[in-house]
């Protein structure tokens, strides 16, 4: 059973656990108290409940989303509509302003606080339009040296006709090149559901994190569960088998780093949440100044060229 | 009294269509075939041109000029980071499909001539766990861009691909930036990538270098897209279009440069590889 590859996967294990976690961004007592449930989580063993909680946590109702959290962190917000082609997709938010001192370009996926802006919003899920608009700001964020950062909160990218004959995959697949290709620095952190393709496209960055409840992953677990066991109420088993927690994320080396929450999760202290989001933020961006934008371009290459786990 | 219940169960004399069906039927125009008919013709229905899936092994011997094709990367396996179990452990699902289609991975790679014209190929077979991108998969593709890149190659991708292969979880989602990181450096470096899309291509491989080609030819009624049409059709509960997600409409709404019957593409490929040779 332990073969060459799980060999490979329990070293590279232990190193991640010897890197801080929180990227300085914590009081001790937070850093150990993440570290404790590292490793609880991480056994091969954690239940199907201590899994789903984080799935029910990161999809939140009072969760706060992209746009909570640029009111609290970045000044002298401009949003910017509209892909210069044919909408502006409100799943995807995007603009400039400043982030700890510096002018920044932002991206985020946006769900909706009440129905009517659920709809219009499309529960955060974007139609390639919606890449579009994300791909002409980094184009912006390139010509004038600003580093992007995007936050991460979308069920998926939208599933429809229109989508679809618009070229849903082509836009999440140039968005990934466009990122990859960047010589700016990138640093995305998933707030709430990374779901898929659709959270990918904006995460291919210099440094990715999570927050403490949040989940990324392959499929939804409704998904997953529909096509693997032919029955969506599987969800929870779907979601323990796939493990898309920030913990076992990191253990999988899929993330960089792990960004602490409020006791009880971000819903419950929005700004102190915001804060701590900050910290991490301006902590990764610092590291990433002043780095070359053909070294950026390439350390990112061999940083996702090396993900995955085979024999 | 009651012993003289009738009998009122209905016996149903209709047959589900897969039992009716002989196995070796066409499923456009129902006419039969034989193996080594449906071989000879490229797995093309002689009668009304459907396109069967065609297996990566049969693909290459037929792309490659004869005895050109040298396999790389034979040795990348899957494994099992997330010890995935859903209905039954990931392993057994493994070891069946290499039983049953006589391959390693859903893709094979390696370098080859087409008409004389050197190049690199990637090519996938739908029959090994419905063609999905795992760990191996990604970096099968990965060494055949490093093969490209190293002998100064175009790169030929042929999906066939249900999209990311659930049972390595977030892995199997890093495979898209990884595969797109590798085309990065190709392009970086001047070298194309080909891609001829075949049914189906979906999910993942849409969303990552499938997309991504510098020329994209697609067969003919090829389900080519990124959510699937049953997924789509679960959610707004109204009639798709006929050809919803089929290379026809792909090429209609701009996606695709161009649709090509099996029979034309050989010609085709090596009047790309005339061009972006120089």
């Amino acid at each position: 059973m332990a073969g060459e590859p799980e060999r490979r996967l329990r070293e590279r294990l232990s190193r991640l656990r010897s890197l801080p976690l929180l990227q300085r961004t914590g009081v001790a007592a937070e850093e150990r108290r993440l570290r404790h449930q590292l490793d609880s989580v991480s056994r091969a063993d954690a239940s199907e409940e201590e899994i789903w909680a984080f799935v029910e946590l990161a999809r939140h109702a009072d969760r706060p989303y992209t746009l909570d959290y640029v009111e609290r962190i970045v000044e002298d917000w401009v949003e910017l509509h509209g892909d210069r082609g044919r909408a502006d997709d409100g799943a995807i938010v995007a603009g400039i302003g400043r982030l700890a001192g510096r002018t920044v370009a932002l991206l985020g996926h946006q769900k909706g606080r009440d129905l009517k802006e659920r709809l219009q919003r499309q529960y955060g899920m974007p139609h390639p339009e919606g890449y579009a608009k994300a791909g002409r700001v980094m184009d912006l964020a390139e010509r004038f040296g600003f580093p992007v950062v995007s936050l991460i909160d979308t069920p998926g990218a939208y599933p429809g006709v229109v989508a679809e004959q618009h070229g849903q995959g082509g836009a999440i697949a140039r968005s990934q090149a466009k990122m990859i290709a960047l010589r700016v620095p990138s640093v995305a952190c998933v707030i709430g559901e990374g779901g898929s393709g659709g959270a990918l496209a904006l995460a291919v960055s210099d440094r990715v994190l999570m927050q403490e409840n949040a989940i990324y992953s392959v499929i939804t677990p409704e998904g997953c569960a529909q096509i693997l066991w032919r029955d969506q109420s599987q969800a929870r088993k779907a979601a323990a088998a796939f493990k898309p927690d920030a913990f076992h994320c990191l253990e999988l080396g899929v993330i960089d780093g792990i960004v602490a929450e409020p006791p009880g999760g971000a819903q419950n202290d929005p700004d102190r949440a915001a804060l701590q989001l900050k910290e991490a933020l301006a902590a990764e961006l610092d590291e990433l100044e002043g780095v070359p934008g053909s070294e950026l371009r390439s350390a990112r290459r061999r940083k996702f060229r090396a993900m995955g786990v085979y024999a | 009294m009651s012993e003289t219940k009738i009998d009122v169960t209905v016996e149903r004399l209709e047959r589900t269509a897969s039992e009716a069906r002989h196995p070796n039927t066409c499923p456009k125009c129902g006419s039969h075939y034989r193996d080594d008919e449906l071989e000879a013709t490229l797995y093309v229905c002689s009668h009304c041109g459907f396109h069967f899936r065609m297996p990566a092994l049969a693909r290459i011997a037929w792309l490659a000029d004869p005895g050109s094709f040298q396999e790389e990367a034979a040795e990348v396996r899957s494994a099992d980071p997330l010890h995935f179990f859903d209905l039954r452990p990931y392993r057994e699902r493994l070891a069946e499909a290499e039983l049953n289609t006589g391959l390693p991975e859903a893709i094979i790679v390696g370098s080859a001539r087409l008409e004389g014209h050197r190049l690199e190929l990637a090519v996938m077979d739908f029959s090994f766990l419905g063609g999905s991108m795992g760990s191996a998969v990604g970096e099968k593709f990965v060494r055949a861009c490093d093969s490209a890149l190293a002998a100064k190659l175009p790169l030929l991708l042929v999906s066939s691909s249900g999209g990311a292969r659930m049972q390595e979880g977030i892995l199997s989602l890093m495979q898209l930036p990884k595969t797109i990181s590798a085309l990065d450096e190709l392009h970086e470096a001047g070298l194309p990538l080909l891609n001829v899309l075949t049914d189906p291509t979906t999910g993942g491989l849409m969303a990552s270098v499938a997309s991504l080609g510098d020329v994209t030819i697609a067969e003919p009624g090829a389900l080519l897209a990124f959510t699937g049409p049953r997924v789509v059709q679960s959610i707004i509960k109204e009639k798709l279009p006929d050809d919803f997600g089929r290379s026809e409409q792909n090429l209609r709404f701009g996606q695709i440069d161009a649709i090509l019957p099996r029979s034309e593409q050989r010609p085709y490929l090596a009047r790309l590889l005339r061009l972006f040779g120089r």
